[in-house]
């Protein structure tokens, strides 16, 4: 881990044009910097702009205010230095798992040979190796959300982008997937930012956590999470101090005043 | 596997045993109940007058005719369907400036438009053509136009992300996510195709099934009319067969079951 920052938000702001013809603040006045090797996740109401933040970083939308950086470099479209991975898998159903993990490199014009060697490596690498041929609607939940993080991989970015990656497995899959995430991050000294809505996952994977406000979402508050084994999530569950990071994020987010107020988070 | 290929042999027999059970009562029916031959043949006669057309009316030449004419009618409309669908799926303008016209092509009933054809071509295979690539023109377009514009899209952004041109978000993803639809299409208008080619050969011409149907009316032979309707059907049966099988070869990836209904 250097001091190089890779992933930069320098007070960025998002409108939209609203259905009512309003314009619409999804985040307001955003600025934080993520080092080279730190996993960062962003916490929030549902709503408050986590998303379009990982949609600016990745280049799909421009900020209507402020700007971001990959790497030092302003992001005026998608780039090859960040790729992105949503809770929905977005496998292609017509390739094959390898040709799946193929996809981003393919588009980035590689070599064949060294698409196929990365792929291969990757798929070795998740405990799939013997699943390269199969097609996606043969696999778990699971394995299909791993091949994803492999064809995240495989265009080797400088940061990942998460939005709730693995918020669609089970809860004990989530665990297994989590580890090996964290376990990957750490290996390949990868920068990641996280968007999750559990904030045990936030706690576990992450060096920091940023809290966002409702919308128009702005960042209320930064957590350093001084926990060991940053790459083993299952091992940092049980360290207790978890419980007071917890008690913290509930109380930023105010989840216990929303119930009482009766509002679905 | 084995409950499925117990249900596949079960129900093969059931349909053998049902086609015999119609068979019967078409050739001894019609005179038990005292339906007079020139309203319903039995089997035989319909069989003794395939082999009569077979030996003396050129049925086979009639067949290929029809065969022929649906087979072209099949590729330009589908092509022509596939190519206007893309286009107006990926230019939102165009989709806006062409879509009452084609609405309205769409809700005129194509087959009235034989007529016209045959004033402006004559007695050819042209006109028959024209009206089977008109009726199968929409099936296939509006397919493939629903299905670009049903592309999930987050597919395309993530292909943005990884830095896709157009082409290859085009080639890579919307494309392949179009073949299911398209194939659905297709297999509509394989049978479209021939109803296309019938009413251009029943309007106006003397080559073709759908000319022997209108003769066999006009000799009040009943059998003949049967028998051109039987060859339509097996036309129209193997036109419909040949797109399933591209579509399995095609379409492999997909689970089994997606690919066996009809």
């Amino acid at each position: 881990m250097s001091d190089q920052v890779r992933l930069e938000y320098r007070n960025v702001s998002m409108r939209f044009a609203a259905a009512s013809g309003k314009a619409l603040t999804a985040v307001e006045g955003v600025s934080f910097a993520i080092r080279d090797g730190e996993v960062v996740s962003l916490i929030g109401p549902s709503g408050c702009g986590k998303s379009t933040l990982l949609n600016i970083g990745s280049g799909l939308y421009a900020p209507s205010a402020g700007d971001a950086f990959v790497d030092g470099e302003r992001v005026h479209g998608p780039n090859a230095h960040v790729a992105f991975m949503l809770q929905k898998d977005l496998l292609l159903p017509w390739r094959t798992v390898l040709e799946n993990v193929m996809f981003g490199v393919e588009i980035q014009r590689l070599a064949l040979p060294e698409r196929k060697r990365r792929a291969l490596a990757l798929l070795e690498n998740f405990n799939l190796a013997e699943f390269g041929g199969h097609y996606p609607h043969q696999l778990s939940g699971g394995m299909r959300q791993r091949v994803a993080l492999a064809r995240t991989l495989a265009v080797d970015p400088s940061v990942l982008l998460l939005d709730e990656p693995f918020s669609a497995v089970d809860a004990q899959t989530r665990m297994v997937l989590q580890r090996e995430l964290a376990q990957t991050l750490k290996r390949a000294g990868k920068t990641a930012l996280l968007i999750t809505h559990d904030l045990l996952e936030a706690v576990t994977m992450s060096d920091r956590v940023l809290v966002m406000s409702r919308r128009p979402g702005r960042i209320i508050d930064e957590i350093r999470v001084e926990l060991p084994q940053r790459d083993d999530p299952i091992a940092r569950r049980q360290v207790p101090r978890v419980h007071d990071y917890m008690a913290r994020l509930m109380d930023r987010l105010d989840i216990a005043g929303q119930h009482a107020a009766g509002v679905s988070v | 596997m084995n409950g499925g290929s117990a249900l596949v042999r079960r129900g093969a027999a059931v349909s053998v045993a049902l086609l015999l059970v119609v068979l019967v009562a078409w050739q001894w029916g019609p005179s038990l109940l005292g339906i007079p031959t020139f309203i319903i043949p039995p089997l035989s006669s319909v069989f003794d007058e395939f082999l009569r057309m077979l030996a003396v009316s050129g049925l086979m030449t009639h067949t290929g005719v029809t065969a022929a004419e649906v087979i072209a009618g099949f590729l330009i409309g589908s092509l022509l369907g596939a190519f206007f669908g893309y286009l107006l799926g990926m230019s939102p303008t165009a989709e806006f400036a062409l879509s009452p016209y084609i609405l309205a092509l769409q809700i005129a009933p194509k087959v009235a438009f034989a007529p016209l054809f045959i004033l402006w071509m004559g007695f050819t295979v042209y006109p028959k053509i024209l009206v089977a690539v008109l009726i199968v023109f929409f099936p296939v377009m509006v397919n493939v136009l629903t299905a670009i514009r049903t592309v999930d899209p987050d597919l395309i952004n993530l292909a943005r992300a990884f830095t896709a041109t157009r082409a290859q978000i085009f080639w890579k993803i919307e494309f392949p996510a179009s073949l299911p639809p398209l194939f659905a299409g297709l297999r509509i208008a394989s049978t479209l195709a021939v109803v296309g080619v019938v009413v251009g050969e029943l309007v106006g011409g003397n080559l073709g099934l759908g000319y022997l149907l209108a003769f066999g009316e006009g000799q009040a032979n009943t059998a003949m009319v049967f028998v051109a309707i039987l060859m339509l059907t097996v036309v129209g049966g193997i036109a419909y067969l040949a797109v399933i099988l591209v579509e399995q070869r095609v379409l492999h990836y997909l689970p089994r079951r997606a690919l066996t209904g009809v």
